[in-house]
């Protein structure tokens, strides 16, 4: 069976300092090429700190940022154009804010209305039938499609969010850091319908998010972007339990934890994207960095089974 | 629409605008209904009669015309072209800001320069151009007025469409499948349609005004024809002679433009949602107090809050964010105050030093009382002396404290000088041992930084610094690590823990996350709907949560090596704190709740360090085991 997401060396450059005629001034590479799959019915968990190109990665996979380079295969038909109308039947988008994410001046219904009238075509009747068969499926009073967006609390407007990406009958869920915004009790809320919904539609998930814990929670496969590529990747229980990855490495130590002492943490940041090191660019904070990592940069390769880093010297 | 009417006419100038622009409305609009000599009928042998003469209320002109026919046939057809150059000039305004600020890139670029172009010309030149090249009548004088004014338009709604452009719900039309100009008019346009109305509503008026001028100049409406600026200009040469022909275009043309500017900046203020929430009026220095009574003071102690009550008074509402709170705070401790957002942390904190903002805020109960002395309600000198002095904030947004156009360096100077005369050199001196203190790179050199120069976790230990310049006893961090990354987070955590232990600061540090509060604070106390209703050493507190809350929270939250699992999710929402149920608040969610928890207060108990407020606390001792 083919794989219900494949990218191909998928990358992202935006311009700097554009001018209006000739060449623009930088190049940041927010994406470097990237190959990724997510077969059908699984959840693959992306995590890494902000700026990372998490963000860029799932736009491009939605459509609604075209890619420099590379392609995307969505249940084996390749997208090239962006175009987020022929994408959107296929894939769909979380955003991460559920309340700007909703048109203030709209009320709920209208909103779930869109996907059905501009992907699908579907008149009136079946529009109403499918809105209440979502609506009851993210678990929210029917009375709710006449309100408008500001009387939600988060964790409803999430809801909402899910739903207008389900009435789009795309089986595939981009997940943009989705609960990121809303708070312990209510995120495991969303988290338990996201899994509900899953197993009940059968659903494929990407699901994007700086928590480790969340990701780790949800997720079959686990990959960790650093600067714009892709560092580690591996099953869930290995990932964050056994890194390999030195960057892998410090966000498992950083996070806090109950009944673990402070770390600290390395010292150092993120390297300038305007003006990248040549070799590994967490060679500036990694501590096995040695003269090949500063000058030859490491690619993803398998380290063990089916989890993969890009490191010169993996643990 | 009725809350934005009873806004509107709050403001009683905006009333007396809207007041008067409707009866000129409604007598332009009955001008041909009533019983009036016909406006361009001459008769010179009654030329200049004065007002309140036979049969001409206002009088007569050079040409014996009657003036209140003409005055009010003129009123009509100057509101009548100012409305349509208006509604011109917002309407292509409009269309051009929208597509070039929803475009974006080369379009946007070339679109804006060539407005600003015609903005740089000098205004009234440009419609005396307009006209010269189109030649003078009512029509062109219209258009000149328009396309002079369709810059302002087009600029305005440009910056607001940009901001809408950019916002997650225009992504989400996109991925349902709308295609560029039904976003445009479905999304977009309904959310712009405000700042038009605003635009049009501030600018009717000087659009009238020009008009009138042009045709002052002989430029816009011909003879016979009368508007307000025409009668003017006939007027002039009998200014001495016959005053009172001028006098009335010149009354009616000055009580139109002002009851529509009135009426303008009244349709803004109701509009603009900033205002709304007061946020506008002049916060007071200090946070408002009314208190009934205050405590007796408790045992000694560095900082204790003791049964505070903050509450946000809003319309007729009172919002009671923080519910009757105690802490206490020694010398060289961590506490965390954690809870969920809106629970009251933040309110808590604030008020400590009288910073919530007043109004809407006002503390209406308890005390702070630090080393003994009582700062509630402490005059705002005193207050000011402490802020920063001995008592410093860390906010979870840096920049919130920092200022953008000044040196970070100068700013750590300038927050010692505040406080202690020291010379320049000295400050500077200080400046960059704060840096060195809080672990920034370089110091030396990055004192001349701004702040925008700086990465998230760089800019919050320069707020850590700031806090730090006067050696305060006590640091309260807001969610200072919220906005971090997670290796960012564990740096910043580690720093304020060698600083309290090398400096014996005492930290109230708010989070919602258990982790930072296991790994930094010695005790804990969780908020809900503005009560602590647990509190205790934090690893007894983790380990056996007492209260049904804090023990459904924690397991709520996912732990990092605990594998793919279905979590525990606590079903329903905090309670609103402007309706809190009667008894425990949270009862509604509670699994335990029996009719005792919903009838009566329901009690902080325990031991001095180990307190928790509930009918059924969970059994502690075994699980503790
Ligand atoms: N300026 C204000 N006007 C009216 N109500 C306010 C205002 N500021 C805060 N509140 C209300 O006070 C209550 C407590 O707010 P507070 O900011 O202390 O919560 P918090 O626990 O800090 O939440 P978070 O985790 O989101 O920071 C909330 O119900 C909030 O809506
Ligand atoms: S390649 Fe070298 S510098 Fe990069 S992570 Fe691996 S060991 Fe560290
Ligand atoms: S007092 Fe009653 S309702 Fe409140 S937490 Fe305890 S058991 Fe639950
Ligand atoms: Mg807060």
């Amino acid at each position: 069976m083919s794989p219900a997401v494949q990218t191909h060396g998928l990358a992202c450059r935006f311009e700097f300092g554009r001018r209006l005629f000739g060449p623009p001034r930088a190049l940041l590479h927010a994406l470097h090429p990237t190959d990724l799959a997510v077969a059908p019915g699984e959840t693959l968990g992306i995590v890494g700190e902000s700026g990372c190109g998490k963000s860029t990665l799932a736009r491009m996979l939605v459509g609604l940022q075209p890619p420099s380079e590379g392609f995307i295969e969505i249940e084996g038909a390749a997208l090239n154009r962006a175009d987020p109308a022929e994408f959107g039947r296929r894939i769909q988008y979380v955003f991460q804010d559920p309340v700007s994410s909703l048109n203030p001046r709209k009320t709920i219904r209208e909103i779930l209305e869109a996907p059905l009238r501009y992907l699908h075509g579907m008149g009136r009747a079946a529009r109403r039938a499918r809105i209440d068969e979502i609506f009851g499926a993210v678990r929210l009073r029917p009375e709710f499609l006449t309100r408008y967006p500001h009387e939600f609390s988060g964790g409803q407007a999430q809801r909402i969010g899910i739903a207008r990406a389900l009435a789009a009958s795309a089986r595939i869920l981009v997940l943009d850091e989705p609960v990121s915004a809303l708070d312990v009790s209510v995120q495991a809320q969303v988290l338990n319908l996201l899994a509900d919904l899953k197993a009940e539609w059968g659903l494929t998930y990407l699901f994007i998010s700086h928590d480790l814990a969340v990701v780790e929670a949800v997720s079959d496969r686990i990959a960790v972007l650093y600067f714009g590529s892709v560092v580690e990747q591996g099953p869930a229980e290995r990932v964050f339990a056994a890194p390999r990855h030195p960057y892998t490495r410090l966000l498992a130590d950083s996070a806090p934890q109950v009944g673990r002492k402070l770390g600290g943490g390395a010292a150092g940041e993120l390297p300038d994207p305007l003006d990248p090191p040549p070799g590994c660019a967490f060679a500036g904070r990694c501590p096995l960095a040695t003269e090949r990592c500063r000058a030859e940069r490491p690619l993803l390769r398998p380290v063990e089974g089916d989890q993969f880093a890009a490191c010169h010297h993996p643990l | 629409m009725r809350a934005f009417l009873k806004l509107l006419f709050r403001n009683r100038l905006a009333g007396m605008g809207a007041v008067f622009l409707a009866v000129i409305v409604v007598l332009a609009l009955l001008t041909p209904l009533l019983p009036l000599h016909p406006p361009n009928e001459i008769n010179t042998a009654n030329r200049y009669l004065r007002p309140l003469a036979e049969g001409h209320w206002l009088g007569t002109d050079h040409l014996g015309r009657d003036l209140l026919s003409r005055i009010l046939w003129g009123t009509r057809l100057s509101l009548a072209v100012g409305f349509a150059a208006a509604l011109i000039a917002a309407v292509i305004g409009a269309a051009i800001g929208i597509t070039a600020g929803y475009a974006g890139g080369r379009t946007d670029n070339v679109t804006m320069r060539g407005v600003d172009m015609l903005m740089a010309f000098p205004y009234i030149l440009l419609a005396l151009a307009i006209v010269a090249v189109l030649g003078p009548g009512l029509m062109n004088a219209l258009i000149a007025v328009a396309a002079v004014n369709i810059p302002f338009f087009a600029r305005n709604i440009r910056g607001v469409t940009v901001g809408i452009a950019h916002k997650e719900f225009v992504d989400a039309a996109r991925l349902s499948g709308m295609g560029h100009a039904r976003i445009l008019f479905s999304e977009v346009l309904p959310n712009v349609v405000p700042v038009i109305v605003i635009a049009m509503s501030t600018t009717l008026g000087w659009m009238i005004l020009e008009t009138a001028g042009l045709s002052f100049l002989g430029l816009g409406s011909q003879p016979p024809q009368a508007d307000l600026g025409s009668m003017l200009g006939e007027a002039r040469s009998a200014l001495i002679s016959a005053p009172h022909t001028s006098l009335v275009p010149g009354a009616m043309i000055l009580l139109i433009v002002m009851s529509i500017n009135l009426l303008g900046d009244g349709v803004r203020d109701a509009l603009d949602p900033r205002l709304r929430s007061g946020a506008l009026s002049r916060p007071a220095a200090a946070t408002l107090v009314e208190r009934k009574q205050v405590p007796a003071p408790s045992s000694e102690g560095l900082l204790r809050i003791e049964d505070l009550e903050t509450q946000f008074q809003v319309g007729r509402r009172d919002y009671r964010a923080v519910n009757g709170v105690s802490l206490s705070l020694e010398p060289g401790e961590c506490v965390g105050l954690i809870g969920e957002s809106g629970s009251g942390k933040s309110v808590t904190a604030l008020s400590v030093m009288g910073l919530v903002a007043s109004p809407p805020g006002v503390i209406t109960g308890g005390a702070v009382r630090l080393d003994g002395d009582d700062l509630i309600g402490a005059p705002y000198a005193r207050l000011r002396a402490l802020r920063g002095n001995r008592v410093a904030y860390i906010f979870q947004d840096p920049l919130s404290t920092l200022h953008p156009l000044y040196r970070i360096g100068e700013q750590l100077a300038e927050a010692i000088r505040v406080h202690h005369p020291v010379g320049r050199n000295e400050a500077k001196r200080r400046a960059v041992q704060l840096l060195v203190d809080v672990r920034i790179p370089n110091p030396a050199q990055r004192i001349r930084a701004y702040p925008h120069e700086l990465s998230g976790g760089m800019r919050q230990r320069v707020g850590i610094a700031m806090a730090l310049a006067n050696d305060p006893d006590i640091i309260i961090a807001d969610e200072p690590t919220t906005a971090l990354d997670v290796t960012v987070q564990a740096q910043i955590l580690k720093l304020l823990d060698d600083l309290r232990r090398s400096r014996g600061l005492a930290i109230l540090f708010i989070t919602h996350d258990f982790g930072v509060v296991a790994q930094l604070c010695d005790r804990v106390a969780v908020m809900y709907a503005g009560r602590i209703v647990e509190e205790g050493p934090t690893a007894e507190v983790l380990e056996a949560p007492a209260h049904p809350y804090t023990k459904r929270l924690i397991a709520c939250v996912p732990e990092l090596g605990g594998g793919r699992r279905r979590l525990e999710a606590i079903p329903g929402l905090p309670p609103a704190v402007d309706d809190l149920p009667p008894g425990c608040a949270f009862a509604p969610r509670c699994d335990k709740a029996a009719e005792a928890c919903r009838s009566g207060e329901v009690a902080l108990q325990g031991q001095d360090r180990r307190r928790v407020r509930c009918l059924f606390p969970e059994p502690t001792t075994e699980a503790a085991q």
